[in-house]
């Protein structure tokens, strides 16, 4: 399994190099520039921008550039916000991201494990329909639709919590998690369901409740490590997706996490941003992908005895 | 066992689960009502009346109209039309790249299968914004456009899924048993792979519609997509949050369509599942 | 396992929760003095000759004063940094006295130095500041900018002694003085920037929180990004006395859903704006938070004069005539925008243009017929790109029908992202386009200069040589009366040709905690901070 971790940490190098690449041509040619504004700027004060962001180089040479400062640790200086480094920038919104996309993935993991189990294990009964329909009720709340509907239920009407903030007034991170988390909980707990439904069939549950073990142990110790694959290949890159989505959460409630400067950035085409952000991402991307594939590979026995 | 009886007794299955019936028919209905959209709609999906503005449902409008005096029941039966075709036709783009995609890393294994999760890694971290922005620029704006688009994104998650069952099941008995028997790649992935994954496939595709509905909304708010006067299903939901404490119709009833459609084809994918799990029948 | 994390989990909501809200920011606000702001969105920054924009204004009015201020009343500018100031007979020489008391946050007193050299700063091209243009009036400025000439003593500006300073300008320019409110005038502290940096440094970091020195009623105390801005009271300020407020706290809150909801639990004291769609509905209700003041800024649409459907005079007007403003604003926009016929927002420093924009769907079908459009031969399908944005959209979709119904033509929306729709207006590939203008400053100058050939915001493709004219006429009289009559007369030679058509004029609308007092309608939206203050009535 270590044997696997490194190699998969060292295939990331190509990965994050050619989502590097590609993203750096891909800003290249979409139209407008990071200086183009309303009240547009004469050719002059134009050319004296691109002069001090090294914009009039060939897209080659600064390609060059970019990637050799990227190898020095250095994403460059935000052409938004001047005087700010890239770098910089992602550490300030990093931790708070990452503590949203904590608390809601435990929301989730919580919720959608436990209520998408226990309707397998009860199956078509009042416990199977009631928490998948509110599962699927989940599924079709938009997490824009549910971030302003919990604001105005206990932000507005009920006064109890903040409507926004994080780490500002006591008690403003739990709206955030909860929304987050709920659309999360929602897939998880379909995909759980359906996961642990294929897993009872089989053989070796069939076995191992001949053998006389109890339920708990047949479903703890045997049905849910096969499953939860699908939850597990799913965790992957649902928290990579948490991160990077966390964007609309992030936006309703007035955090300041990582998840807006990603998409502001993009419309703002801040070129050193949306690369630093992306690279970023990518990097936390094929890291989670690496743990789920390695769960899945322990959750799995046969896969693990063939490797 | 033959192919053809494992369709009909799957079909035979499927028409004994009423509650799978019953998804089936709303979601006929639901087509039905989406192609004679022009003939049924009471008004047109377009038409202004900006006097009138926003108004609560009354016997004029049964759903009411929007700021802009559109009437809403026309707007959502026009819109069923756009939202079905996004929701059906990307999600099929989706499973049907994804579940290539994942049978064939997962099944080979070894550099192939290292190399075609390394390209999904790096699709996964391309920015979407820049993406479809781009699309928008270089292909202008057209419906194919977006499935294309969305397809393109949501079949990554599906890929990593499909092949994460495979692996599991590539070592199964009957698997190894089929392998020695000879059986060619392509008839195993049909004949012993794919019908032991439709489950989570399943599962997955009927939770993928839902968002492709919305990112739909999304994407055509950006200019990709559909084009206003156009209405979808997606664009309705995500004006009516915009105008939910004043005018709380606009957002219900597109809510309680969608929402009665994701339960329609949820039930109906459940009872597919069941109906073509190979093991229900000795159950 | 399972057990363990909900266990977590309960305990994570419960401490959370039990902690509850009992005092919200705006009643601390309150007894501590602090002014809790929506601010739009996270400045680029708070150098003056750097950054551009509204919130960046607003932080950067509590930092830095110029010569002089804005009048919170309306009317001329008030003593900023400078406590009087003299205008020669011709209009073109100004000689400022500085206030000696005027000091830095740092206690040192301000000279007349400071001034010459921040102006030499943003004029120094390769500091790449988008505003040098609103120092082009000084003799030479243009040119040292452009590096026609390298001496910046040839420039319009010096200091007399250290208390005194003399600007010349190219021609009289009489609204000079209201320049001097915008922050691309104001000064930076020398020591400061060239400790961090050389004088062409965009990205030194002399504006972070500890280094940052200017000249404000406040001073830069913290700044979390994306989160908030906090300035306190700059005891160095020379009119510290003035000063009521504490601390001011920024929060670039850029979604205006989210704004509306955090001034309703008492979060902030002011937002940046509405959402458009609440606006009618606080009207109706009589809100009495909700504010609409009067605005410099006008929504037109841009026509693509090289169009070759477009370039018809008559085709233009047709599309001109066949909008109904009335409607528009009534229904559409509904928050008290006002109908437009001219170009420049009527009233704005008392210049009121007489121009006429009927809504006439008979003429504008008469003037299609005329410019050879009929049945058998229709108008060619038209486009109206605009931005991403929800009201936009709406203003598009309406005018969309009324030129459906009024002329009979095909009409698309195009919508495209920000930056996209500015690359596409640049380069002209576009056939109308929405538009929006806000005065720089107060003078129907900032709007009618915009139109005249080569200015890179007309955009329309429209060069007008006469209209030039009569700019250039009403640009070296001394004479306001006989100016503002050549102003007119542009106006009018604009609304004649039709290379835009305007819709409205905006207003600021946005809502204000009745704590908050002497925050009064300003047309610019220059509110300074020092007459602000916090009371409960």
């Amino acid at each position: 399994m270590l044997a696997i971790f490194f190699k998969r940490i060292l295939l990331a190098i190509p990965v994050l190099f050619a989502v590097a690449t590609i993203t750096f041509f891909l800003i290249k040619i979409a139209p407008g520039g990071p200086f183009d504004a309303d009240r547009a700027v004469s050719p002059q004060v134009l050319k004296n921008l691109n002069e001090a962001y090294n914009l009039n180089a060939s897209n080659w040479q600064q390609y060059v550039d970019y990637m050799s400062g990227l190898l020095r640790g250095d994403l460059g200086p935000s052409f938004r916000f001047p005087g700010r480094s890239v770098s910089e920038m992602i550490a300030t919104g990093l931790p708070v991201t990452f503590e949203l996309a904590f608390y809601a993935i435990l929301i989730a993991l919580v919720m959608g494990v436990f209520s998408g189990v226990l309707a397998a294990l009860k199956r078509n009964t009042f416990l199977d329909f009631i928490p998948m329909s509110i599962a699927m009720i989940g599924i079709c709340v938009p997490t824009f639709l549910m971030g302003p509907l919990l604001v105005l239920i206990f932000g507005i009407n009920l006064e109890v919590l903040p409507v926004s903030g994080w780490g500002q007034l006591p008690g403003d991170k739990i709206l955030p998690s909860l929304t987050l988390g709920f659309a999360y909980a929602a897939y998880i707990a379909r995909l759980s369901r359906g996961g642990m439904l294929e897993v009872l069939n089989q053989d070796f549950i069939r076995t191992a409740r001949a053998k006389g073990l109890t339920e708990r142990m047949v479903v703890v110790k045997h049905a849910m490590q096969g499953g939860l694959i699908p939850v597990v290949s799913f965790l992957g890159p649902a928290i990579a997706g948490l991160l990077a989505g966390s964007f609309v959460v992030e936006t309703i409630f007035q955090i300041p996490g990582l998840g807006r400067f990603y998409v502001e950035a993009a419309f703002n085409r801040d070129y050193t941003m949306i690369l630093g952000t992306t690279i970023f991402f990518s990097a936390m991307i094929v890291f989670f992908n690496l743990m789920s594939d390695l769960a899945s590979l322990w959750l799995n026995p046969r896969s693990r005895d063939a490797s | 066992m033959n192919s053809n009886s494992l369709w009909s007794d799957a079909f035979y299955r499927l028409r004994r689960n009423k509650a799978a019936m019953f998804g089936g028919f709303i979601l006929i209905l639901l087509i039905v009502v989406a192609i004679l959209a022009p003939w049924i709609a009471p008004y047109s999906y377009s038409y202004q009346d900006l006097n009138l503005g926003a108004s609560p449902p009354s016997s004029e409008h049964f759903l009411g109209t929007d700021v802009l005096g559109r009437d809403l029941l026309s707007r959502i039966l026009y819109g069923a039309r756009i939202s079905l075709l996004v929701g059906f036709v990307a999600t099929a783009v989706a499973l049907i790249i994804g579940v290539s995609w994942g049978i064939v890393a997962g099944y080979a294994g070894g550099r192939v299968d290292s190399i075609m999760m390394r390209i999904v890694d790096v699709l996964y971290g391309l920015p979407f914004i820049i993406f479809i922005i781009l699309l928008m620029v270089i292909f202008g704006r057209n419906l194919w456009l977006l499935f294309g688009a969305i397809g393109a994104v949501e079949w990554l998650t599906m890929a990593r899924i499909v092949r994460g069952q495979v692996i599991g099941l590539k070592n199964q008995e009957f698997v190894l048993a089929a392998k020695a028997m000879g059986v060619s790649n392509f008839s195993m992935f049909r004949r012993h792979l794919l019908p032991n994954i439709l489950g989570p496939i399943a599962v997955y595709a009927t939770l993928t519609i839902p968002q492709v509905m919305l990112l739909e909304g999304f994407l055509s708010f950006l200019g990709l997509g559909i084009q206003p006067p156009m209405s979808s299903w997606g664009t309705l939901i995500k004006d009516g949050v915009e105008s939910m404490e004043e005018y709380s119709w606009l957002l219900i009833y597109p809510g309680i369509t969608f929402t009665i459609t994701l339960f329609a084809l949820n039930f109906f994918g459940d009872g597919l599942r069941d109906a073509l799990d190979p093991k229900t029948s000795d159950n | 396992m399972l057990k363990k994390l909900s266990i977590t989990l309960i305990f994570f909501i419960l401490i959370a929760g039990c902690s509850g809200s009992d005092n919200s920011p705006v009643d601390s606000g309150l007894e501590k003095g602090i002014f809790h702001f929506g601010n739009g969105s996270e400045p680029q920054g708070i150098d003056p000759h750097v950054v551009t924009g509204v919130p960046e204004h607003h932080i950067l009015i509590s930092l830095c004063e110029g010569l002089t201020i804005a009048n919170p009343d309306g009317g001329p500018n008030l003593p900023g940094v400078a406590e009087s100031w003299t205008i020669s007979n011709d209009g073109k020489e100004y000689i400022f006295y500085l206030n000696k008391n005027a000091k830095w946050s740092n206690g040192e007193v301000m000279t007349a130095d400071d001034f010459v050299w921040s102006w030499m700063r943003i004029l120094t091209a390769s500091l790449g500041s988008q505003y040098p243009d609103m120092l082009y009036y000084l003799e030479g400025a243009e040119e040292y900018h452009t590096g026609k000439i390298t001496d910046f003593n040839e420039v319009g500006i010096k200091a007399i002694d250290d208390h005194t300073l003399k600007v010349n300008l190219k021609s009289p320019t009489p609204f000079f003085l209201g320049l001097l409110s915008h922050y691309s005038t104001w000064p930076v502290h020398k020591e400061t920037v060239l400790k961090h940096g050389s004088i062409d440094d965009r990205t030194g970091e002399w504006t972070r929180p500890g280094n940052f020195v200017c000249n404000g009623p406040f001073q830069l105390k913290t700044w979390e990004l994306n989160n908030k801005i906090v300035v306190e009271k700059n005891p160095h300020y020379w009119d510290a006395e003035t000063v009521k407020l504490n601390e001011m706290h920024f929060y670039p809150v850029s979604n205006v859903m989210t704004e509306d909801r955090m001034f309703r639990a008492g979060q902030l004291h002011l937002t940046s704006t509405l959402p458009s769609q609440k606006c009618p509905i606080y009207i109706e209700e009589n809100n009495p938070d909700l504010r609409i003041d009067p605005y410099m800024g006008q929504y037109f649409y841009r026509l693509n004069i090289n169009n070759p459907y477009l370039k018809d005079v008559k085709v233009r007007k047709a599309l001109a005539y066949s909008i109904n403003r009335k409607l528009l604003v009534e229904r559409v926009t509904r928050c008290g925008q006002i109908p437009a016929y001219s170009f420049t927002p009527p009233g704005s420093n008392g210049y009121y243009p007489d121009t006429e924009l009927p809504f006439n769907p008979e003429l504008a079908k008469q003037l299609m017929a005329e410019a050879g459009y009929s049945e058998s031969n229709p108008f060619p399908k038209l486009e109206i790109l605009f931005n991403t944005n929800e009201d936009h959209r709406k203003i598009a979709l309406a005018i969309q029908q009324m030129w459906q119904e009024n002329l009979g033509i095909q009409v698309e929306l195009v919508n495209q992202d920000w930056k996209v729709y500015l690359s596409r207006e640049m380069v002209g590939d576009f056939q109308v386009s929405r538009a929006g203008w806000i005065g720089d400053y107060e003078d129907p100058n900032t709007f009618l200069d915009l139109m005249r050939p080569n200015r890179g915001n007309n955009k329309t493709g429209w060069e007008d040589l006469e209209y030039d004219f009569v700019m250039q006429k009403a640009n070296s009289t001394n004479n306001q009366e006989e100016r503002y009559e050549l102003l007119m007369e542009a106006e009018r030679i604009l609304i004649k040709n039709m290379p835009i058509i305007p819709l409205y004029t905006y207003v600021r609308a946005y809502q204000l905690s009745p704590d908050v007092k002497g925050y009064k309608p300003h047309i610019l939206d220059h509110h300074h901070p020092k007459f602000i203050y916090l009371e409960r009535d």
